[in-house]
């Protein structure tokens, strides 16, 4: 616990960074939020633990933030993977942030109870970048994490075995609860247009009123506008206040990229992008 | 009466240099083609939004035709190669939703292709036409959602 403050305050002393971005503890005693740290003191409230759920990945594309010079950011495994994919995107450079890598013990699915094996974040089950994949300095111990079933993927393959009019009726059952709010594209790290599609109204591409054939290509797009970018840290799912199963779209666009052009969204800063390359021998055997 | 649709919209999104030059080719040598398609020209088919597409089913449009130059040929190099890669993510995603695919066309046409414009031209609007109409999409629209 001390190795993280230790590691933040001698980033900030040193004037090697003008801010660090951590978690501080917020409400009750497990639940958390993202703070922007930038004295030394204030790293002292930084905590690491289950309860660290924002991908804080998305404050490196704001504004308020890039102002501040270089940052530090503390990243899980899939935060350092969204940290890839934005300098693979020329969003932020490598040399402008200091990514403080956590060893991950998973993180929690509901804040206010205790971390345990029936209240693990699906994304953490399977997960292989415990161990942050790029980072400058690594803090934390891995420990055992809970096991148990990866209930996204059962629902994936059970969407995936009904026919098409039971996969609208679905889908469309599901997009009707949104209520338009934009708390999946705000928790996004890779949603950061500085003007989204769906804002645009010369020519108004999507409803922006919460009708259901808007909500149904909100969601259409949104989804379509990750594919091969989707990182998998599901923080659009969590943040959404409807409970709209968005990683059913997010995965299943990761598995036909992963099927289809063998890509992994966010492992190399150096590889060019799913949908910004091409290759001459992609498949088109729908095309006449 | 039979469910079949005798007037199918059907709007085609094709690229200024290969499909809508074969178009035209099939125009000027007085090929008959059937009158459902609408023609919308784009520079490049790597222009072509999948945000057009869903507009076009928004609207109502029976069936949407994707056509530009074969591969290799492309006025700008590459535009056909990277449209290809959306598309192929794109349609997955659509049938992953349950949106008919067969409602959704894609091919290549080269601006001496005249025939092969008229070809496929017939050959869909005849699909899409024994289909029926798609109103699925936009039926989906007036209802407000109110939650809670």
């Amino acid at each position: 616990m001390d190795d993280i403050k230790t590691v933040a305050k001698e980033l900030l002393t040193s004037g090697k960074v003008n801010a660090v971005i951590g978690y501080i503890r917020y409400g009750n005693d497990k639940r958390t939020k993202p703070f922007i740290a930038q004295k030394p003191e204030d790293v002292d409230k930084f905590v690491i633990n289950n309860f660290i759920l924002n991908n804080l990945a998305v404050y490196l594309t704001r504004k308020e933030v890039s102002k501040l010079g270089k940052v530090a950011v503390i990243a899980k495994g899939c935060d350092a993977k969204a940290i890839t994919a934005l300098i693979q995107e020329n969003q932020i450079k490598k040399e402008d942030i200091h990514v403080i890598g956590i060893n991950c013990n998973g993180v929690t699915k509901d804040f206010d109870i205790d971390f345990n094996s029936e209240n693990i974040a699906g994304k953490c089950l399977n997960c292989d970048v415990r161990t942050p994949k790029l980072c400058d300095s690594l803090v934390g111990a891995l420990a055992d994490i809970p096991s148990g079933e990866d209930l996204k993927l059962k629902m994936i393959r059970g969407v995936e075995a009904k026919n098409a009019e039971e996969r609208w009726d679905y889908f469309e059952d599901e997009f009707n609860k949104c209520i338009k709010c934009y708390a999946c594209r705000q928790a996004c790290p890779l949603c950061y247009c500085e003007q989204c599609i769906v804002d645009k109204s010369i020519p108004r591409w999507i409803e922006s009123s919460a009708t259901k054939r808007g909500n149904f290509s909100w969601n259409l797009i949104r989804a379509f506008h990750l594919a091969g970018r989707c990182i998998g840290c599901n923080e659009c799912e969590r943040a959404c206040p409807m409970d709209i199963p968005l990683s059913l779209l997010n995965r299943k666009m990761a598995m036909i990229a992963k099927d289809e052009f063998n890509y992994d969204a966010g492992t190399d800063m150096n590889a060019p992008t799913l949908v910004g390359s091409y290759d001459l021998k992609d498949n088109e055997d729908f095309i006449e | 009466m039979e469910n079949k649709n005798q007037d199918p919209k059907i709007v085609a999104f094709v690229c200024n240099w290969c499909t809508y030059t074969g178009a035209d080719l099939a125009g000027t040598s007085r090929l008959k083609y059937q009158p459902n398609v609408r023609m919308i020209k784009l520079p490049c088919t790597g222009r072509i939004d999948p945000v057009f597409i869903i507009k076009a089913f928004e609207k109502g449009a029976d069936g949407v035709l994707v056509s530009g130059c074969h591969p290799g040929d492309c006025h700008y190099n590459a535009g056909n190669y990277h449209a290809r890669r959306r598309w192929i993510m794109f349609h997955k995603l659509l049938d992953y939703l349950g949106i008919d695919e067969s409602r959704l066309h894609f091919s290549w046409v080269s601006a001496s292709e005249g025939k092969k414009f008229v070809d496929v031209v017939n050959a869909f609007t005849n699909k899409v036409k024994a289909k029926g109409p798609f109103k699925k999409y936009e039926n989906i629209n007036k209802e407000f959602v109110i939650n809670g």
